[in-house]
């Protein structure tokens, strides 16, 4: 909402400064957004004239056009269509402020040609959103001279933004009263005196039954013959200009300002293009509508208009029709002031995507008690400025039922928002403001009919406590806070979480946030039959589904780094990915990826490529900060399929609870991804490892012996695909008590294991730590043990000991 | 007898002084003490002698031995200091070669500055509650008193989620907000409560300023006799610990959101000078939250009785504040995830935050924007 100072004051009087008004009206929550002071912005521009205008070489819209301006002829370089030799031009020197470009003009050249300063139009002097053209100044005006000398336009505009809540302030008259509340100034009397009619409207209207219950319950119209539709005074155009709207015709800136003015949006009809009389009805199906805006609107059911015996003139609230709109040529006209209901006027413009002024505040509330008083306010200025003759009214149902009057305690100001106020003050206020106080605590207050939003005490709170001011609001401790030593606050899964990610940094991995949303393709890579939960109203196409993993936004920005030049790359990240389309449709993933060397290229070691097995440590590093049973996962293979089919594993706790999945990722993805070298990722589902049983802090008691331990090493030729964990758990079972530990510390494989072992062999060698508990153990003991390892594995896998 | 044993250990003692390494150093002390060695041939040799030339020369041997051996090992230690001092002559390294490198990962400011407000709040008492970010519009929107065509619902710039159901009427959104975990949280607990739900959160907007997901936290307190008082004072104190400041000075200033009644959006008060934001001084103002009285239709809706309780609410941007208290001065770049940015702007592991010893390890006051 934009108006200007001077607008302001045909409503308040007072002497406050823009600067006090403004502060007043953000504190009264009507936040200022800017405040622009065209004396101030405007002052250091003059005027100049064109000598000449020559084409651009380079560039067919551009003239190269020499200026007579206070500092001289001036080549100026224009791209605006009227700019012509003979017309007086308001010029910007180098180093001028440009407010409607918010910089400062510099010389420079344009497409190869120099240039020394600027024409302006009205948009960049911020006079209104006028860019078409430069401004032109018509009359006496001397080159060098002042253009503010020359121009009216020097009162401070001051824009607010407006909360839904607030359509009374939509108004310049609302605003007024809320200042005079607040004690800046008294707001001025508006003596309106309603016109007798000379003739009974030749149109009638009719609200059909449809809408006159809810979506039209009042229309208030006036015929007006033989008017004079020309250009409107020239203070209603400024004052239009000023807030950024274009004059059109007396009858239509006579809306306008109305609107702007009093909150109270009308429509003009041409009457002498509207067939018979109105009807305000719902659509039909498929009725249309070429509106104002030049477009067709198909219409339905649902919408409220106004027909006239051929079809749709108007649809209510939002926007009029082209054919029966006011043009210089109209000579009859009819106004409408109309009270269209908050919700269906919303839905309509919704579902039309009409934004218009009208609908803006319709769909909002507008004053149903001022629609007599609105017309009344229009038809004086009709005649004044216009001529011509006005009807009887014209009246078509009633204003909607009053609210009840709602029951003030004036002790609950204090015990909600911990402020006091003497009962007299609030009144005060509410008085001002247009609430009717009546009777004694608790009070009586009826609400005006301009404050739709107003529903019960707590609205009235608000209301006091705006205008008396927040900022006195002292901060106060909370009664209730001795709970002496803090409690831990997150839950069990919210430690976790917390520890994981600090785990993952501990691995060298960098978190980073990456968008919930990917692009269509990207998440079809890594749905693997998950519902699809896509958005329908996407900002981009690259933003259109919701993660069905978190890999693929670590690979998008792996992608970038590496564009970047970055190619050693830990990146993880913790967050929800998606499985379907409602609340609940999510799971939590950790996921890390690596590409790159496992370090940097150094003086020290050769490069090496990070393998499946870094990864794996990797994983089960950050497994084990988590308190996962670390011993009892297995690896499985089978892991989704944007991993390497071989090189890959999902990540079981027993038969059924999935811990996670890891593996390289598979060609045909990096080159999607538009990755180079190869890639490693791997994914923890948090919420899947189970918490461990006891509540208590205690450790389980230390077990070692002090018996001596004995290693036995074995290698054993196996065939290639018999997995390592098979053969470990082979030699686990012959002993379970004394083997404390396998570990593997050979693998020999490939071309050479096959020369010597035979085709498909690999050999695999393993220590075996023996621990007794009871006796030391004897060379003999340790023999059979041997033997049986041998043994066991031999029958278990097929393989042979190695000789 | 005596003259030749003074003899033997002036030759002995010279002979071990000039030995060249430990070899040489144990020829000859098998030369003189081994089983054929001269001085221990000399003590065989006391067993043909008398008594009174064994008492004379026996001590004067023994003492020779020991002079001997004395020797020996003092000379051993000093060829193995020698040769110690040799060997490592010969291990010279370059120590400005650079360091063998083991880096850690670092911490996202979203993830380092939500654990910050965590752990101030923690100490008010206040839990932390989740919710799911698809969202019916129910809990997004409805349940927080705004209600269908409300003007303030297209506000919000609304991602809607595309799902089966077709009906006009129920519809799933991404959370505009992380309002809608009140209403869960006060559905599913008993009153009074304390929370904060920090999140990701959806608006469809992007430029210099927004980007289409950030996060949020919510704050709610709901008793008996919670004023907005209590509000002002639970913001005071988190902004002083957050911004690690003495003094911090919060403006109220009269809002409107659906949600709460009172409203007030929080400014806190700063300088700017030179393009360089300073919190905690100066004349200007700078918008922080939002935050007011929760509305009896919320609280209704939530199956709270608004008659016996009264509470408030506020919503906080955790991206914002990070950038506020760190420096960091552009949004968009907290979901490029340029490596460079995250090693700058990034946390270590070991950077807890905790109120007993500090919430960051180094507070910044004056940061750039």
């Amino acid at each position: 909402m934009k108006f200007s100072l001077g607008w302001l004051k045909d409503h308040l009087e007072t002497n406050a400064s823009v600067g006090e008004i403004a502060d007043a009206l953000t504190d009264l929550g009507l936040e200022v957004e800017s405040i622009s002071d065209p004396s101030e912005t405007l002052k250091h521009f003059k005027v100049g004239e064109i000598l000449s205008a020559e084409k651009h070489p380079q560039a067919d819209k551009l003239k190269i056009c020499l200026v007579a301006t206070s500092e001289g002829d001036r080549q100026i370089i224009c791209g605006a269509p009227n700019a012509r030799p003979g017309i007086k031009v308001v010029v910007a020197q180098p180093g001028d402020y440009i407010p409607g470009l918010d910089t400062k003009i510099k010389v420079g050249k344009i497409r190869g040609v120099e240039s020394f300063g600027m024409m302006c139009s009205e948009k960049e002097l911020q006079i209104s959103d006028e860019h078409e053209g430069i401004i032109e100044i018509h009359g006496e005006a001397k080159v060098g001279q002042y253009y503010t000398e020359l121009t009216d336009i020097k009162d401070p505009i001051i824009q607010i933004s407006i909360t839904p809540n607030r359509p009374d302030a939509l108004g310049v008259r609302g605003i007024a009263r809320d200042l005079q509340a607040k004690g800046i100034g008294s707001i001025i009397h508006q003596d309106i005196k309603p016109v007798i009619g000379t003739f009974d409207s030749p149109i009638k209207v009719t609200l059909n039954s449809n809408v006159s219950k809810k979506d039209c319950p009042l229309f208030i119209g006036r015929y007006f013959r033989n008017v004079h539709n020309g250009s409107s005074p020239k203070w209603l155009q400024d004052r239009l200009r000023a807030i950024g709207l274009r004059p059109i015709s007396t009858l239509v800136d006579i809306t306008n300002y109305l609107t702007y003015d009093q909150n109270r949006p009308l429509h003009v009809f041409d009457a002498n293009k509207v067939k018979g009389n109105l009807e305000v009805r719902k659509a039909r199906e498929n009725e249309k509508i070429v509106a104002l805006d030049e477009k067709e609107y198909v219409l339905d059911p649902t919408m409220t208009v106004i027909s006239d015996e051929e079809g749709v003139e108007s649809i209510g609230g939002i926007m009029g029709a082209m054919n029966s709109g006011c043009t210089y040529e109209t000579t009859n006209v009819f106004v409408e002031a109309a009270y269209f209901n908050t919700i269906a006027t919303a839905k309509t413009g919704r579902r039309l995507r009409i934004e218009s002024d009208a609908r803006y505040r319709f769909e909002r509330g507008i004053d149903p008690d001022f629609t007599e008083t609105g017309m009344e306010l229009a038809t004086k200025l009709i005649l004044e400025y216009c001529g011509g003759e006005a009807s009887n009214l014209i009246v078509s149902g009633a204003p909607p039922n009053k609210p009840p009057a709602i029951s003030l305690d004036p002790e609950k100001l204090n015990s909600v928002v911990g402020m006091t106020v003497s009962s007299r003050e609030q009144c005060r206020i509410l008085n001002d403001l247009g609430f009717k106080v009546s009777g004694d605590s608790p009070y009586e207050v009826s609400i005006p009919s301009w404050r739709p939003d107003i529903m019960g005490d707590i609205d009235l709170l608000e209301e006091i406590s705006r205008v008396i001011s927040l900022r006195n609001l002292e901060g106060k401790p909370f009664e209730k806070n001795d709970f002496g030593v803090p409690k831990p606050i997150l839950t069990k899964m919210q430690r976790r979480v917390s520890r994981l990610r600090r785990a993952f940094t501990i691995e060298g991995y960098d978190e980073c946030i990456t968008y919930s949303f990917l692009d269509k393709a990207s998440a079809e890579l890594f749905r693997e039959g998950k519902a699809r939960a896509f958005i329908s109203n996407p900002i981009s196409s690259e933003m259109t589904d919701m993660r069905p993993s978190i890999i693929p936004g670590l690979l998008m920005a792996a992608s970038k780094n590496q564009d970047r030049g970055i190619f050693d790359l830990r990146l993880f990240e913790i967050g929800s990915s998606f499985n379907g389309n409602s609340p609940g449709d999510e799971f939590l993933e950790a996921s890390g990826l690596i590409l790159g060397n496992i370090f940097g290229r150094n003086a020290y070691e050769p490069l090496r490529v990070v393998d499946f097995f870094d990864v794996k440590g990797h994983l089960l590093h950050v497994l084990d900060k988590l308190n996962a049973p670390i011993n009892r996962l297995s690896f499985k293979r089978n892991a989704p399929s944007y991993y390497h089919p071989q090189r890959s594993a999902i990540i079981q706790l027993g038969p059924k609870i999935r811990i996670g999945e890891i593996g390289e990722i598979h060609p045909s993805i990096l080159e999607s991804f538009g990755l180079k070298g190869s890639a490693h990722a791997f994914t923890i589902f948090p919420e899947n490892i189970p918490f461990q049983g006891s509540n208590s802090s205690a450790r389980q008691a230390m077990k070692i012996s002090d018996l001596p331990s004995s290693n036995r090493d074995f290698a054993f030729i196996v065939d290639e695909k018999i997995q390592v964990d098979a053969v470990i758990a082979a030699i686990y079972s012959v002993d379970k008590k004394l083997i404390e530990e396998v570990s593997l510390f050979d693998v020999f494989e490939g071309r050479k294991a096959h020369e010597q072992f035979g085709n498909g062999k690999k050999s695999i060698a393993f220590s075996v730590k023996l621990q007794p508990t009871l006796q030391t153990l004897k060379d003999s003991d340790i023999e059979e043990l041997s033997t049986k390892i041998i043994k066991t594995v031999e029958e278990k896998t097929g393989g042979s000991l190695r000789s | 007898m005596t003259d030749e044993i003074s003899k033997l250990k002036g030759d002995a003692l010279l002979r071990i002084r000039d030995a060249q390494d430990e070899s040489q150093l144990e020829e000859l002390r098998i030369a003189f003490l081994g089983k054929k060695g001269s001085v221990s041939l000399k003590m065989r040799s006391l067993g043909n002698m008398s008594n009174d030339d064994k008492a004379k020369l026996g001590p004067v041997l023994n003492a020779l031995k020991n002079d001997i051996n004395q020797s020996i090992s003092e000379k051993k230690r000093e060829l193995r200091k020698q040769a110690i001092d040799e060997r490592l002559k010969g291990e010279w390294i370059d120590v400005t070669q650079p360091s063998k490198e083991r880096k850690w990962g670092t911490i996202h400011p979203v993830s380092q500055v939500t654990d910050e407000v965590v752990a101030i709040f923690s100490s008010l008492g206040f839990s932390v509650a989740e919710g799911p970010q698809i969202e019916s519009d129910w809990y997004n929107f409805d349940a927080l008193n705004i209600p269908p065509e409300h003007p303030a619902r297209q506000e919000f710039d609304t991602f809607y989620i595309a799902g089966e159901q077709k009906s006009d009427k129920a519809s799933n959104v991404l959370r505009t907000h992380t309002s809608p975990v009140q209403i869960r949280y006060m559905e599913s607990n008993q009153m009074p409560c304390r929370i904060i739900a920090p999140g990701r959160v959806y608006r469809s907007d992007y430029d210099q300023t927004h980007t289409p997901m950030f996060h949020q936290v919510e704050g709610l307190a709901i008793d008996k006799n919670i004023t907005m008082a209590n509000l002002k004072w639970v913001l005071e104190e988190f902004c002083k610990a957050f911004f690690e400041l003495e003094k911090v000075e919060l403006r109220f200033r009269s809002s409107h959101f659906p949600f709460t009644e009172p409203s007030a959006e929080v400014d806190i008060k700063c300088s700017w000078d030179d393009g360089k934001l300073k919190v905690g001084e100066g004349s200007d103002w700078l918008e922080i939250l939002g935050s007011g009285m929760v509305h009896p239709k919320v609280l209704e809706a939530s199956g709270v009785d608004s008659r016996e309780y009264q509470g408030f609410a506020f919503g906080m941007g955790i991206d914002r504040i990070a950038m506020l208290k760190y420096g960091i001065p552009d949004l968009r770049s907290f979901f490029d995830n340029d490596l460079r940015w995250l090693h700058h702007y990034g946390f270590s592991t070991i950077d807890v935050p905790g109120l007993h010893s500090g919430i960051s390890e180094t507070a910044i006051k004056s940061t750039e924007i």
